[in-house]
């Protein structure tokens, strides 16, 4: 099979203009992936499913990943009043880099018995644009992944024909597998708490005399 | 209750003494009819205490009814999770009294090794009334069978009248368990205060 690199010039030739870039996989696995551009993939998805030597035909996999917003303090130098002197002080300023979420489709190809391919897709930030299309067009077991990955991450699909929650009930509102998720107050019963559970089930008993509840 | 040794004194001669209580009960006890109701690997397990090896039928268990209104049991095999715990509730309700309940391995009893899901029901105690516990991931088909002999021995002792009667025979007793609504983040109430009164822990 190709490498990363030859499968996007491939891509590259077939569907002009798509923009598709390489993730590294620095791991032993190797497994590198190509990063595609929302507004292309269908087309390159086609491409890689009726190519004559890829012939990527099987979707085993798509997953869901939450890439959160990441605070980073960078010093900077700044000229400052100081005193009434002008000076050049460094300050740490905080800036907040938007997360945003990613889907991951794993394509092997049962006809030419090579794979995987993988790709990857990003939406522009968690919290109001989570659009992505979606690929059950071209391989229909997407269908239920991709209602999983709306579960339980909320990208929203568009051109799925039954975008509904799969796992959880419909009138669930939360996306479970997101970062920022926070476990409803069950904890009543917890015999056996320790970290992050006996920190939850210590609002449900009563303190020990001379001890932090929980512990 | 007459006297054992009296018992076994007539029974030698050929009379056969006994109350209603006993009677009623042994009728009772030797005919619990399960439901089918398997939600996960627990079910397998039961299913192997059907088969041949470990027969069920041999205690009562003739057949596994598919409708609730024909059983008198549910065996709980599987980790319940918060999407199907309205349903078990409902065909608790469905089914007719004297009704049981068996919560087979350590999900139905607590939620198991999947407690800390996001989906998982901590336990099906929390909203219906459990006779009998076994401990077990899955626990062995011998130790569902010792639990449905526990289960004959409570039945076998309970008293027609009196504060333990069965709830058949209990005009105040607790006819339908209400069902758990899903809510927006959780299920709505998170457990059946009147069922499942916290167990205090003991540090």
């Amino acid at each position: 099979m190709k490498t990363v690199e030859e499968i996007r010039a491939a891509i590259e030739a077939a569907v002009p203009g798509a923009g598709v870039g390489i993730v590294s996989n620095p791991g032993p696995s190797g497994q590198h992936s190509l990063r595609l551009n929302p507004s292309h993939a269908a087309a390159v998805a086609k491409f890689l499913r009726d190519d004559a030597e890829l012939a990527l035909d099987f979707l085993s996999n798509v997953t869901g990943v939450d890439w959160p917003d990441k605070e980073i303090a960078e010093k900077v130098k700044v000229s400052k009043a100081v005193d009434g002197v002008e000076q050049t002080v460094e300050e740490t300023r905080k800036r907040v880099e938007p997360g945003c979420l990613e889907v991951v489709y794993h394509l092997f190809s049962v006809a030419r018995k090579h794979g995987p391919v993988i790709l990857r897709m990003r939406t522009v930030n968690r919290t109001d644009q989570v659009e992505l299309p979606s690929l059950t067009s071209i391989w229909r077991s997407a269908e239920f992944q991709e209602r999983e990955v709306f579960d339980l991450y909320g990208v929203v699909f568009t051109g799925h024909p039954d975008l509904r929650r799969l796992l959880m009930w419909d009138e669930f509102t939360d996306h479970p597998m997101r970062r920022d998720y926070v476990e409803p107050d069950d904890f009543e019963y917890e015999p056996t708490a320790h970290d992050a559970v006996a920190a939850r089930a210590a609002a449900h008993q009563e303190p020990r005399e001379g001890k932090v509840a929980g512990q | 209750m007459v006297d054992e040794g009296l018992k076994i004194e007539l029974g030698k001669q050929g009379v056969f003494v006994t109350t209603i209580e006993e009677l009623y009960n042994w009728g009772r006890k030797s005919s619990i009819w399960p439901m089918q109701f398997g939600l996960a690997c627990c079910a397998i397990e039961m299913i192997a205490t059907t088969m041949a090896r470990y027969d069920l039928a041999r205690f009562g268990a003739e057949v596994f009814r598919p409708s609730p209104r024909q059983a008198d049991m549910m065996i709980i095999s599987g980790t319940v999770t918060k999407k199907m715990a309205p349903q078990v509730v409902r065909l608790y309700n469905q089914m007719a009294e004297p009704k049981y309940v068996i919560a087979m391995g350590a999900c139905a009893i607590s939620g198991g090794p999947f407690k800390q899901g996001y989906n998982v029901l901590k336990g099906i105690d929390r909203y219906i009334p459990v006779d009998v516990h076994i401990p077990g991931c899955p626990p062995r088909p011998e130790a569902l069978l010792q639990a449905f002999m526990t289960l004959q021995k409570k039945i076998e002792a309970q008293h027609l009248t009196g504060a333990g009667r069965p709830r058949h025979l209990d005009a105040e007793g607790q006819g339908e368990f209400p069902v758990p609504v899903q809510g927006e983040h959780d299920l709505e109430p998170t457990s059946n205060k009147g069922v499942w009164p916290l167990p205090v822990i003991i540090r």
